[in-house]
């Protein structure tokens, strides 16, 4: 039997490497829209086990929407990484620096 | 389970604001490019349509609908007429801008009113799940509206940094919510709070999760130590989408931290108290300090705002009644205050060039004694110089602190708001006592503009002097 704890565990692990992911890439921008998915699934890994173990589909249900939503947000990131790339003819992270943040 | 279809009537101002979207993303497909205009219109008048149902169902107590995905409640109300009134004169100053440039196109509307339906649900949320997808419709709106012009490569490259942050700015917010929902094993406020007030901070579970809640807020808020994209994005965007995402959005953000911290969270005050004392402080700080050393006007706003956030944060940390009410009358004057500045910044502007230097500024006074006058009582009321109801705001956040012994914490605010002064004072030092360049062109105008303009701007000044109606109508909402 696997105890909630594990999929906490695991879920967090996902989310930690996802957050990892967005702040040392340097190299490409596509990696930063797959560390944002990865984010919303660790999410996901936490709302279903949470929905299993109180018995309640509340959390399933909050599960599609994320899903949903998530693909919406690709759908935008890939849209203006294709602007982006038309202006520049680069989707290097370290090249987006005309604006010094 | 059947459905009630009354519970279509407290949401009859989002269901205008739908129709209007869908009308003017159809109807643009049809309009030739001299008729674009009617896109402006159409977007006016539902906008009118929708403060007129907000006024006609709101008042009276608290109602809950939809199986308690929704409320309608006072603070809806007030901040539903503050978003629609405000989102009205983004439009309305908009419009010489886009027209200029021969970008008067359907898109910008419809992407700009789903930004403002998605505000609304956020403002009427009575759960996670609602708020949660209220944030992301207003979200993705306000990020394509950032890249919204297409040959601009700083708007491609402002737009990309929005999304990375914003997106992590909401997976921690849903990180938190998780939590959140394991420890209390409902997504609905009322639920939550009854279970959080039964199992308070003995629950680790719970407090962990505020903490990521707490980040989200700070992130969309965009407060210090989250931050970073609020100056990449006001400098790259396009200067209506930045007139967009200033103003409203954070009536918005105001809501989803009442809404999750008060109604959902309020036992463990103490808990999120803390976390917002350091937010505040940093926020105020280096929002100020930094904003001194920007020459881009655009990059100076974008730190003044963060600044106004440390501030807002002020009065929810206080936690009482009345520092939620001086919280929330702060945030709708700094969305009038932002759409203002903003819009000086659109009417200086003309095709192939945007006023961004603080210098474009320069001897306004000559060009136009009207704008200036306008522009000075913003920029005092951002100050927050007396009679201007920025300093109205201030005092009553402040007087929230104090109420709660944290003088020290009122006296940091005021020191850094005094450092504050001398930025926006400097903006109206070049307005007035500097020549213009020579080859200045005319202003882009219009008569509308002038009126939205001057209403704008007297607002600020009638608030200031009699206050007492706006805040009345903000403690009756707690």
């Amino acid at each position: 039997m696997i105890a909630l704890s594990d999929y906490l565990i695991l879920g967090g692990l996902l989310f930690a490497i996802a957050v990892a992911g967005i702040f040392l890439n340097r190299k490409n921008l596509i990696l930063l829209l797959m560390c944002v998915e990865l984010m919303l699934l660790a999410v996901n890994m936490n709302f279903v086990a949470f929905s299993h173990f109180l018995g309640d589909m509340t959390g399933q249900v909050f599960v599609f929407f994320i899903l949903t939503v998530a693909a919406a947000e690709a759908a935008i990131g890939l849209a203006i990484l294709v602007v982006l790339f038309r202006n520049r003819r680069t989707i290097n992270v370290e090249d987006l620096d005309a604006l010094k943040g | 389970m059947s459905f009630d279809a009354a519970n279509l009537l407290p949401i009859l101002p989002e269901i205008a604001i739908l129709i209007t979207a869908s009308l003017v993303l159809i109807l643009d497909l049809y309009l030739k490019d001299q008729d674009k205009g009617l896109n402006h219109s159409i977007t006016l008048i539902g906008l009118v349509i929708a403060i007129g149902l907000t006024g006609a169902v709101g008042g009276g107590d608290a109602q809950v609908f939809f199986d308690g995905n929704l409320i309608r409640d006072p603070m809806s109300d007030l901040l539903k007429g503050a978003i629609l009134i405000v989102s009205v004169l983004t439009f309305i100053y908009a419009r010489p801008w886009l027209q200029d440039r021969g970008m008067l196109v359907g898109e910008f509307y419809v992407l700009g009113l789903l930004a403002v339906l998605g505000m609304l649900i956020m403002v009427s949320a009575n759960g996670f799940l609602t708020l949660y997808l209220g944030l992301e419709l207003q979200a993705l709106a306000l990020y394509a509206l950032v890249a919204f012009d297409r040959d601009s490569s700083t708007g491609a490259e402002a737009a990309m940094k929005y999304f990375v942050l914003g997106a992590l700015g909401s997976g921690l917010l849903l990180y938190g919510v998780s939590m959140i929902y394991g420890a209390t094993g409902s997504i609905e406020f009322a639920p939550v709070a009854a279970a959080v007030a039964e199992q308070g901070i003995s629950n680790k579970v719970l407090v962990f999760g505020i903490a990521f809640l707490v980040i989200g807020i700070g992130f969309k808020f965009g407060a210090v130590p989250f931050h970073m994209w609020v100056p990449d994005v006001y400098e790259g965007g396009p200067t209506p989408a930045v007139l967009i995402l200033s103003s409203a959005p954070k009536i918005a953000a105001f809501a989803l931290a009442v809404r999750m911290l008060v109604d959902g969270l309020h036992t463990l005050h103490p808990d999120w108290q803390g976390m917002l004392v350091i937010l505040a402080v940093l926020s105020m700080g280096l929002g100020n300090l930094v904003a001194i050393a920007q020459s881009n006007i655009k990059r100076m706003l974008a730190y003044s705002t963060i600044s106004h956030v440390g501030f807002i944060f002020l009065g929810l940390l206080a936690g009482s009644e009345q520092g939620f009410a001086a919280a929330m009358f702060y945030t709708i004057v700094y969305a009038v205050m932002s759409v203002g500045a903003f819009g000086i910044l659109l009417i200086l502007s003309r095709q192939g060039f945007d006023a961004e230097r603080l210098e474009d500024l320069k001897g306004l006074n000559d060009r136009d004694a009207w704008y200036a006058a306008m522009m000075a009582l913003i920029m005092f009321s951002m100050a927050g110089v007396p009679p201007t109801v920025g300093f109205m705001a201030k005092l009553l956040v402040l007087e929230a602190v104090v109420r709660i012994d944290m003088l020290w914490l009122a006296l940091v605010a005021v020191f850094f708001s005094i450092i504050g002064a001398f930025y926006y004072l400097r903006v109206i030092k070049f307005i007035y006592f500097d020549k213009p360049a020579d080859d200045a062109p005319a202003l882009l105008t219009s008569s509308g503009v002038r009126f939205a303009m001057s209403l704008n701007g007297l607002a600020l000044l009638a608030l200031g002097l009699f206050p007492a109606a706006l805040l009345s109508v903000c403690q009756a909402a707690f």
